[in-house]
């Protein structure tokens, strides 16, 4: 008998080890440049935390797809009343959080509440603005009322600043997140790393990936070394546009240019002399070579852009065209706003690379037609202090990232100082537009009306930069989200 | 001797607490508000208001210096606003990589720079002096964050024998743990080990001039023996002072090395807690190196006294 079991026991050792070797690779590390501060992405803005737990720890109702696109999450289906104004979300059974606790209709109240409370620290209070009543009407069905119809109500709830979360864990979810995703969170290692693991008991599709580790990578000469000795196999958005030849060069590498939601701008103050004054904006519009900025900024990766909108998304319009570049007209614009010598001011640059190099470009290319500009570069607080609180700036190259975000410019108080009221009544009608092809209509008057207007230089859509070993499959190209879902992601040997 | 000390104990508790007004005040007066900084450009005026309650800032100056202070007297050392978890569990976290790699780096250019300075000093004028201190000329000039990219490439890129950074924490091994710091710590050591075997020779040198070296020599004792009783225990005193130094340097002064080994060190938490205004994370940390300095500072002084007697019986 025991001869006997211990040959069963070496058959199966063998077909084990056996199996092991043909077995595709289970565990990623993939490279971050920013730590996340927190973990909880309904606290905090950093894109950093969605990078890590977006759909892959926390979920919401509706989901972002790789291109933009809504899908249902936590929600299986829904349904909109006829005016607009009413949702009915029907909730997949069987969810639990990775604490063991029940998911039901009753954490989407409780999610959601306290999102829009008044003292409510979610990062995108505004996405949640037109909400409200939430009501459960049974623990699988949720009926959301809104004030207003809102168009991109289902899209907001997609972000990760909407996800659900549970009265139990919520407030632990810092350090320790709980949600209803296919990965748990395992640990971290501050400073260093962030580990998520399968989540077994999973409702939905299980994963490949039986574990996944965030490694935080922030300085761009450790990046290139970490892929190249395999140490990280994915660097989704890498810092090392500057050494693409060498990683190219490495056959086990893969490399993917993809777009993010960062369009990236020549930002103007508007309420400011000479730049209040429409023709100067349109002479400085026309004095930038796109392709020029676009190389020396970010060696030539962006996809040049006419307006407020990105190219990825099914409602651009090609509106490149508006400001041709073309010195002699940017100077006779210049003198017909009666400044024909040309002015001085500054132009405050943040800290990425994008800025201070594509600032440099601009600095030179302003010159060309008279304006000289003293290039001031700043560190972040003193930028978002200076220049996005403040409004104490003339000029700033930033890139703003966040998705779908045309409508900063009909804000109030916001840093541009931009206002036209016809632009204002286009974002309205949008925000109370829920037919697809309406909306797609009324995105497309909007970047019109912008790029015509040039309240500031549309330069490029910021590239994400993604390198990963040539086996791995299934992440993301775009970054319609700040997000690194790992769901579809799989060794393919 | 004991007033000796007590004597450099209150020193070191005055400079401690003027230390603590003094990085206080400094990090109040940085621009940058640390609410706005954490929400970025998408936070509402309201999001900002609320995490600033939240946060504390909108209490007085004075009132948040002594709470702060109250809170270090009781080993409370606050918690850090962007990653709100307490700052003295960050600071023991990074001190797990930092400690070990300065001891790490402190004990390799120990190890090849005495050797080195006394031999050079030896052989003072002939070609084994030149080619040594030549070799420590180019170690004090070559930058390390490149030495350290060579090593990067050489041991991890290309021969694969050490990972090419990151650490994996203690948990994962001991063995795991010193293997990640070995290539960071040679490219610590290597540039301090140059200036030590410089120090070490020169005042080895100094020693070796005496009156009393000749007569010991006189007296016919050999010369190596000369060399450890006599010189070398004389010559010990600027060489522990730098080795104090390059301590204090190697706990919190090595950011680049761990920028470019991406090890969650001291150095990175400091650096990383000034660009986002993590005041309290700044100041827990700053208070942690004035002390340490001061308490090297101290051990240096007895060493000093342990080396050479008249200092023992002076004090």
């Amino acid at each position: 008998m025991t001869k006997w079991t211990s040959v069963l026991a070496a058959t199966m050792l063998v077909l084990a080890s056996g199996t092991c070797a043909f077995a595709a690779r289970t565990d990623l590390v993939l490279g971050m440049v920013l730590e996340p501060p927190h973990l909880d992405p309904t606290a905090g803005a950093a894109a950093a935390i969605d990078e890590v737990v977006y759909t892959n720890v926390f979920e919401g109702l509706t989901k972002i797809g790789p291109t933009g696109e809504v899908l249902p999450g936590l929600a299986e289906s829904w349904e909109i009343s006829q005016d607009g104004k009413t949702y009915t979300f029907k909730l997949h059974t069987g969810v639990k959080f990775h604490d063991g606790t029940e998911f039901n209709a009753d954490d989407v109240k409780f999610s959601l509440e306290r999102a829009i409370a008044p003292d409510t620290v979610n990062a995108q209070k505004a996405l949640f603005a037109k909400i409200d009543t939430i009501e459960v009407v049974d623990p699988a069905t949720v009926k959301i009322t809104l004030k207003q119809p809102q168009g991109g109500f289902l899209y907001n709830l997609g972000w990760g600043d909407a996800v659900i979360v549970g009265s139990e864990s919520v407030a632990t979810n810092k350090e320790k997140p709980v949600g209803t995703g296919p990965f748990r969170f395992q640990n971290w290692a501050r400073g260093s790393s962030i580990t998520l693991v399968k989540n077994p008991d999973y409702w939905g599709e299980p994963v490949s990936l039986d574990k996944a580790e965030f490694r935080i990578i922030p300085d761009a000469a450790a990046a290139i070394p970490a892929l190249l000795s395999g140490d990280v196999q994915a660097f989704p958005s890498a810092p090392v546009a500057e050494a693409l030849d060498q990683i190219k060069a490495d056959a086990r590498l893969k490399v993917v240019i993809g777009s993010t939601e960062g369009e990236t701008i020549l930002s103007m103050n508007n309420k400011k002399a000479p730049f209040d004054n429409k023709l100067v904006r349109q002479a400085i519009s026309y004095a930038l070579n796109r392709e020029e900025i676009n190389a020396g900024a970010i060696n030539g990766l962006g996809t040049p852009i006419g307006s407020h909108f990105a190219p990825h998304n099914p409602a651009y319009v090609d509106l490149i065209g508006t400001y041709p570049h073309d010195l002699e007209k940017a100077k006779a614009l210049l003198a017909e706003a009666g400044l024909a010598n040309g002015f001085s001011a500054t132009i405050k640059l943040p800290p990425p690379p994008y800025a201070r190099q594509g600032g440099e470009v601009i600095a030179a290319e302003l010159a060309q037609i008279g304006i000289n500009l003293e290039i001031i570069p700043l560190e972040w607080a003193q930028w978002l202090e200076q220049v996005f609180t403040g409004k104490d700036f003339d000029l700033t190259v930033i890139s703003h990232v966040e998705p779908n975000d045309i409508d900063i410019y009909s804000r109030p108080d916001y840093y541009i100082g931009y206002q036209n009221p016809a632009f204002n009544k286009v974002i309205q009608e949008l925000d109370a537009t829920a037919d697809e092809a309406k909306r797609k209509d009324l995105y497309g008057q909007a970047q019109k009306i912008l790029a015509d207007d040039a309240p500031v230089g549309f330069l490029f859509q910021l590239p994400k930069v993604g390198v990963w070993d040539a086996k791995l499959e299934g992440l993301w190209e775009n970054t319609p989200i700040p997000a690194n879902d790992l769901t579809k992601v799989k060794w393919t040997e | 001797m004991t007033a000796y000390i007590l004597n450099r104990v209150l020193i070191g508790l005055a400079t401690l607490l003027l230390a603590s007004i003094v990085v206080f005040g400094v990090m109040e007066v940085l621009p940058g508000d640390p609410a706005q900084l954490m929400l970025g450009m998408s936070g509402s005026p309201e999001a900002l208001a609320n995490l600033r309650a939240q946060m504390g800032l909108d209490e007085p100056i004075v009132w948040r210096y002594l709470h702060w202070i109250g809170g270090l007297l009781t080993g409370d050392f606050g918690r850090s606003y962007t990653y709100s978890s307490p700052v003295a569990d960050l600071i023991r976290e990074r001190l797990a990589v930092s400690l070990p790699l300065a001891l790490m780096s402190l004990l390799l250019s120990t190890f090849i720079a005495l050797p080195v300075g006394i031999f050079a000093a030896a052989r003072r004028g002939r070609l084994p002096d030149t080619l040594s201190m030549g070799t420590a000329q180019l170690g004090v000039a070559v930058p390390n964050f490149w030495f350290a990219l060579l090593l990067i490439y050489a041991f991890a890129v290309w021969l694969k024998w050490l990972p090419a950074g990151g650490f994996p924490g203690w948990n994962g091994g001991i063995w795991n743990g010193i293997k990640s710091l070995i290539l960071p710590s040679i490219a610590l050591a290597l540039p301090q080990a140059a200036i030590l075997a410089r120090v070490t020779r020169s005042a080895l040198l100094d020693v070796l001039g005496e009156d009393y070296i000749r007569t010991a020599r006189a007296k016919g004792l050999p010369r190596g023996r000369v060399l450890r009783r006599h010189a070398l225990r004389n010559a010990m005193i600027p060489v522990l002072t730098i080795l104090g130094l390059q301590f204090a340097f190697l706990l919190a002064g090595t950011i680049i090395i761990e920028n470019v080994f991406y090890l969650p060190g001291l150095g990175r938490l400091i650096f990383q807690a000034i660009t986002q205004r993590d005041l309290i994370v700044v100041e827990g940390v700053v208070m942690l190196l004035v002390a340490s300095v001061i308490v090297v500072n101290i051990m240096v002084d007895l060493a000093y006294a342990v080396v050479d007697p008249r200092l023992r019986e002076a004090a």
